[in-house]
C-alpha cells in the first residue's frame, strides 16, 4: 500500500534496527535481517512515528543535494510502499 | 571480521527437548537429550555473547517447548543483551498472561506460535495434547504486546481439509506474518512418513488458496508458504548452504551445521561444552565435510544451479541414498530421484484419504 504524504510510517511489531554500531545499518526482522545501504538507512531510521512521509521526503533532499528531488520522493514512496508490504512498517 | 570469509548469521538454539506435545512430525532428533544433560544457563549466557562476536544476529529459542526451562527469563534477557535479536519458537504452553508480559519486558523481539490444525480434533490427533483452546487464548494475549508475531501452521495430509478455517485465522488475528509450513521428512516425521505426505491434489490446493490468501491480506499479514520438498523440482538451498549461514546448540550443547545433521554416520560433533563457538565454527570437522563444492558429485559438480541450492540437504541425501555427498534426492536432476517419485507414486494411488480411519502414529516421547 502507497503511504499518503501526510502518513506517519513507524517500525512494525518485532522489527528494530540493529543494536549495536557494528550492526546499526541492518534492519532486524522475524526470520530476516536485511542489510541497508546508505538512502535505505537514512530512511528507515526516520520511520519513527514522528516524521511525516513529506518530512522523510524532504529531509532526504536536504541529505542527497546533488539528486533531483522528485526522483528522491519517488524512490521513498515506492520504498515505504514495499516495507509495508513486507509487514516491516505501519503507517 | 574480514568481508572474505563467512561468518554464521543465526543460531538455533535447542534449549531443551523437553515438551508437553508429542508432534508426530517433530524435527527432533529420535534420540532425545534428557533434562539432566541440559546445559547451564551460564553456559547459555556464554554462547549468546560468543555468537554476537562471531557475527550472528538472530537467535531462535527453541526445543522441545523452550517455555519449559524455567530459566528462560534470563536467557532472553541476556541473549538480547549480547545484541541479538531473540524469536521464541513456541507451542504457548505453559504460557500465563504474566509470563508472557515478563518476556516482552525481558527483551523479547519475535514470538512464533505453532498450530497442529485449525481444530481440537485435528490437533489432539497430531499432538496428542490438549492445547488448541489455549492457543487461542495465546493470541488474544499477544495483541496487547508490542512484539512481532508469527503464527506457524505445519500442514500435511492429515489436516489441509482445514486450510480454510487455518487462513481465517490469520484473517481474523492479522499477526505480521503467516507461515504454512509443510512437513519435511526428517526425525520423528520420516518414522511417520505414510501418513503425512500430502497428495499432489492436496498440494495443489493449498497453492491456490494461499495464493488467494497472500493477495487478500497484502500490506497485513505476509504469508510464507514452505512446500513439501519431495514435490519440488530442485531441491531447497538446505540452511542456506551447509555451514554458510546457521549452527545449532542442542540441549547437551552439541554443535550441529543443521537439525538433522546426526542422522549422517562418521560425523563427528563437537560441543560448546569444550571448546568456543568460534573455534567450532571455523575448525569442525563436521562444518567443514560439505562447506564449498570439492565434495560435490555429478550432477551437482557441474550443476549451473549448484551455487543457489548447494547440491540441496545432506541429510536427506544420506537418509534415501546412503551416500551423504550424492545430489538431494528430491531434485529432478538427481540419479536417485526415482526412489523420491516411488514414494509420490504409492501416496497419490491412495484413494481419497480416509480422515476417519486413524493411522498408526509414533509419537514424540518426552524424554526423562
Amino acid at each position: 500500500m502507497r503511504p499518503e504524504f501526510n502518513a506517519i510510517p513507524r517500525l512494525a511489531s518485532g522489527v528494530r534496527l540493529g543494536g549495536n554500531d557494528r550492526h546499526s545499518k541492518i534492519l532486524l526482522m522475524p526470520e530476516r535481517a536485511l542489510r541497508l545501504n546508505g538512502p535505505s538507512f537514512e530512511i528507515l531510521r526516520r520511520c519513527d512515528g514522528k516524521h511525516t512521509v513529506q518530512s522523510i521526503a524532504e529531509e532526504l533532499h536536504a541529505a542527497y543535494p546533488t539528486a533531483e528531488p522528485q526522483r528522491i520522493t519517488d524512490d521513498v514512496l515506492k520504498y515505504l510502499t514495499s516495507l509495508h508490504d513486507d509487514r516491516a512498517i505501519d503507517f | 571480521m574480514s568481508t572474505d570469509r563467512l561468518n554464521p548469521l543465526a543460531l538455533v538454539a535447542e534449549i531443551t527437548h523437553r515438551c508437553p506435545l508429542h508432534c508426530v512430525y517433530c524435527s527432533n532428533p529420535i534420540e532425545l537429550s534428557a533434562r539432566d544433560a541440559e546445559l547451564s544457563t551460564e553456559t547459555w549466557v556464554r554462547i549468546f555473547n560468543e555468537a554476537a562476536s562471531l557475527g550472528i544476529l538472530q537467535v531462535d529459542l527453541t526445543g522441545g517447548e523452550p517455555l519449559a526451562r524455567e530459566d528462560i527469563l534470563d536467557l532472553v534477557r541476556a541473549g538480547r543483551e549480547a545484541g541479538l535479536y531473540i524469536s521464541l519458537i513456541s507451542s504457548g504452553l505453559p504460557l500465563t498472561e504474566s509470563r508472557l508480559a515478563a518476556l516482552v519486558k525481558a527483551g523479547l523481539d519475535h514470538f512464533q506460535l505453532s498450530f497442529q490444525g485449525a481444530s481440537e480434533s485435528v490437533a489432539r490427533e497430531i499432538s496428542a495434547t490438549s492445547s488448541h483452546p489455549h492457543k487461542r487464548k495465546v493470541l488474544q494475549w499477544l495483541k496487547n504486546y508490542s512484539v512481532g508475531v508469527t503464527l506457524n501452521f505445519v500442514i500435511h495430509r492429515r489436516n489441509i481439509h482445514e486450510l480454510e478455517e487455518m487462513i481465517r485465522l490469520v484473517e481474523e488475528y492479522q499477526p505480521g506474518y503467516a507461515e504454512f509450513a509443510s512437513v519435511q521428512y526428517y526425525g520423528w516425521a520420516f518414522a511417520n512418513q505414510k501418513a503425512l505426505l500430502p497428495t499432489r491434489a492436496q498440494l495443489d490446493y493449498c497453492v491456490e488458496a494461499l495464493k488467494a490468501a497472500e493477495t487478500r491480506l497484502k500490506g497485513k499479514t505476509r504469508i510464507v508458504f514452505v512446500v513439501p520438498d519431495y514435490y519440488a523440482k530442485y531441491p531447497k538451498p538446505c540452511v542456506g548452504g551447509w555451514g554458510r549461514k546457521l549452527m545449532l546448540v542442542s540441549p547437551d550443547g552439541t554443535v550441529l551445521p543443521c537439525h538433522a545433521a546426526r542422522v549422517i554416520r562418521n560425523l563427528n560433533f563437537d560441543n560448546v561444552k569444550e571448546k568456543p563457538l568460534e573455534d567450532i565454527w571455523t575448525n569442525s570437522p563436521s562444518f567443514r565435510r560439505f562447506r564449498g563444492e570439492d565434495w560435490m558429485q555429478e550432477p551437482c559438480k557441474s550443476c549451473e544451479r549448484r551455487q543457489q541450492d548447494f547440491g540441496g540437504c545432506r541429510c536427506q541425501a544420506y537418509m534415501l541414498t546412503g551416500d551423504a555427498c550424492s545430489t538431494d534426492p528430491v531434485c529432478s536432476l538427481a540419479p536417485a530421484n526415482v526412489k523420491v517419485g516411488a514414494i509420490l507414486n504409492v501416496v497419490n494411488r491412495q484413494i481419497a484419504c480416509q480422515l476417519d480411519e486413524h493411522p498408526q502414529y509414533l509419537y514424540r516421547k518426552n524424554p526423562d
